[in-house]
């Protein structure tokens, strides 16, 4: 007996340190301030807008705002909830209980948002927004829209292990605070910065993840593959992957805006954002985002070691671009114009897209097509056909590596095992 | 001399040739613009030649929106399609569907069926009178008394590969393919049998397009079942 109550002891011991984190994290608060009462349903509509809150909360097809869109995570697949007034969503909530919601990750009956939920940059927002946009999702048509259930796999497919992760991430990662204006800078900035850190929550797919699923925080915008999208989002701390440092000011807020500028377009889920977020920006709004992501600190990429060279790699390469690419991207990736001089086929000669450190979305491009996305300014965008049909894993793998490394490119070869690679990164949609 | 004469004659070369990538616009058309569907669905929308990416030249325009919001939205499920019209708002999609609509070309001829002529006969009856006892329409109710389909909003019948005809009854069978509700075809698909599908997709793939091979202006006569998107 006496040996059964010793064995027993580290178990006790270690669930009574998970019920303490549990507790913990679940009681966490920072004093919320209260309710200032100057809500604005009109300003809650811009909010979610920047804040894309529909992106995630609108299943394909489905009513907008009322969830159910499936989220990939490296856990596994978690589903959107019901934002609409409905009693399968959120109907009742206070002003008090959605700022719970977004400022501390905690839904109205004390459970933890998984951190699909982007709490980290939610926190940041102040009072008088959030309580704007619970004006504004209150005064939505309520849609019926059961909740369904988050498929985790084991161990995280249960109520509570699942909680105790999500308490455990949080004891990590998060701490609850909204953003504190720098001093050192302007106002301009500081306005883009609570933006881009906080609601429109760049860093939501920007952030370099560790394996815990953890990354530096709402300013991390080091880059990293979207878990089960097969897409990587650029670091926009490195000029040569997406950082925007040294583009005009001009070019950024008409990128923002329109989804491409220069040859540069927006591409996968930043069409998505474009198309959902930042084409709606306001004029002072869109320059205060601009300043602020060009103000950004440079960081360089790690490069991953590329595939061997490989002469017969490349010339076979070649052969492909001039069979299928030379007569919309040019014989020197020069791209191609319409004839009212706006940029139908974008350049590859100079294209970030072909030499970021990860050949993914290149491949991903070639493989699926696509077109920029069709916003207000640029509403008849140019598209690309998809060569999945096409191309076969080594033949991807010859022309991504000749694009990588001809017109003055020097970035790594690929090969068809990174393509595979790639491939099954993003089959778990 | 010689070497300046050179170095003239490549600088003006280089030139012309910039001069000529300058010179050399992509039109500012949408059909320039729809080269991104072309590449599978063959030449101005031709079909492709394996018969599993559909002609698109000449459908109804209403038909042909009514499927592109199907792929957005997941009614029907073709990834590759899905993804790449994602960024496209209903306006610029319009515009495409009525692009591909316009076109007047040539049909391929039809494929020779390989059914005995009993049930081809069996066949074409289905198609002209239906089956009051399943309470399954003629589909020349619809879709036109040509087959070739009625505007703005029913696809023509003929014209299509045996394989593509077989594959969208089995994917509305299985619920793979949708329409907007009330989902018609969907009760017609599950109410026919695999033989008489098989016996229908040989009989309509066999024929050869009438001499007005457009759809017709409009539906022969009452829409015998509400359909979404169609006869709502």
């Amino acid at each position: 007996m006496k040996r059964l109550l010793i064995a027993l002891a580290p178990l006790a011991l270690l669930a009574a340190l998970a019920f303490g984190l549990l507790a913990w994290q679940r009681n966490l608060s920072d004093a919320a301030p209260p309710s200032a009462g100057t809500a604005s349903v009109e300003r809650g509509a811009y909010l979610a807008a920047v804040g894309n809150c529909a992106g995630c909360h609108t299943a394909r097809g489905g009513e907008r705002l009322a969830g159910g869109r499936p989220i990939p995570t490296p856990f596994g697949t978690v589903f959107s909830s019901n934002l609409t007034p409905h009693a399968t969503g959120l109907a009742g909530w206070s002003a008090d209980d959605f700022w719970r919601a977004l400022h501390l990750g905690q839904s109205r009956d004390g459970r933890l948002l998984v951190p699909a939920h982007p709490v980290t940059n939610t926190t940041l927002v102040t009072r008088e927004d959030a309580d704007s946009l619970h004006a504004w999702l209150q005064a939505q048509p309520p849609v019926a829209a059961e909740r369904r259930g988050h498929e985790l796999r084991w161990p995280w497919n249960s109520d509570l292990t699942s909680q105790l992760a999500v308490a455990a991430w949080r004891a990590l990662y998060f701490k609850p605070g909204v953003y504190q204006p720098d001093p050192a800078r302007n106002i301009a900035w500081n306005r883009g910065a609570y933006l881009s850190q906080g609601l429109a929550h760049c860093s939501a797919c920007h952030a370099s993840r560790g394996v815990l699923g953890g990354d530096g925080g709402a300013a991390d915008f080091r880059g990293g593959l979207l878990a089960g999208l097969g897409w990587v989002a650029p670091s926009l701390l490195d000029p040569h992957e997406a950082g925007v440092q040294r583009w005009p000011d001009e070019m950024l807020q008409r990128w923002l805006r329109d989804g491409q500028a220069q040859g540069h377009t927006a591409q996968g889920p930043m069409a998505e954002v474009v198309l959902g977020s930042t084409a709606a920006l306001n004029d002072a709004d869109l320059a205060a985002m601009s300043t602020y992501l060009r103000a950004l600190p440079e960081q360089t990429v790690a490069r991953p070691q590329a595939a061997d060279p490989d002469p017969r790699r490349l010339e076979r390469g070649a052969s492909l671009y001039r069979d299928h690419c030379v007569a919309c991207h040019g014989e020197q990736g020069e791209g191609r114009r319409n004839d009212a001089g706006a940029m139908a086929y974008p350049p590859l000669a100079g294209s970030r897209l072909v030499t970021q450190a990860s050949a993914a979305n290149l491949i991903r491009v070639i493989e699926r097509g696509g077109f920029a996305p069709a916003t207000p300014g640029q509403p008849r965008p140019y598209g690309m056909p998809p060569f999945a049909g096409v191309l076969g894993a080594e033949e991807l793998a010859a022309l991504a590596s000749h694009l990588r490394q001809s017109w003055g490119h020097a970035a790594g070869e690929v090969d068809a095992v990174e393509v595979l690679r790639l491939r099954a990164a993003a089959t778990a949609r | 001399m010689p070497s300046s004469l050179f170095t003239a004659l490549a600088t003006s070369l280089l030139m012309l040739a910039s001069a000529a990538t300058q010179a050399n616009p992509v039109p500012d058309t949408l059909a320039q613009r729809a080269m991104a569907c072309t590449g599978c669905h063959g030449k101005e929308g031709r079909a492709a030649p394996d018969g599993y990416y559909p002609r698109l030249a000449g459908k109804p325009a209403g038909y042909l929106y009514n499927q592109l919001l199907n792929f957005r939205d997941g009614r029907r499920d073709y990834g590759l399609m899905s993804e790449l019209i994602a960024p496209l708002s209903d306006a610029y999609l319009k515009e495409l569907a009525g692009h591909f609509a316009a076109l007047d070309l040539p049909y391929p001829p039809p494929q020779r069926p390989t059914l005995p002529a009993a049930e081809l006969a069996r066949a074409e009856a289905l198609i002209r009178n239906g089956d009051a006892t399943r309470r399954l329409p003629a589909c020349t109710a619809c879709h036109g008394e040509r087959l070739t389909g009625a505007q703005p909003a029913v696809p023509g019948l003929l014209g299509l590969s045996r394989d593509y005809l077989n594959g969208q009854l089995g994917a509305w069978r299985s619920g793979q393919r949708r329409a907007q509700a009330p989902d018609c075809m969907q009760h017609i698909a599950k109410a026919l049998t695999t033989a008489e599908i098989n016996a229908l997709t040989h009989y309509l793939a066999g024929q050869p397009l009438p001499a007005d091979p457009h759809p017709a202006p409009s539906l022969p006569g009452p829409a015998p079942m509400r359909c979404g998107g169609v006869a709502p």
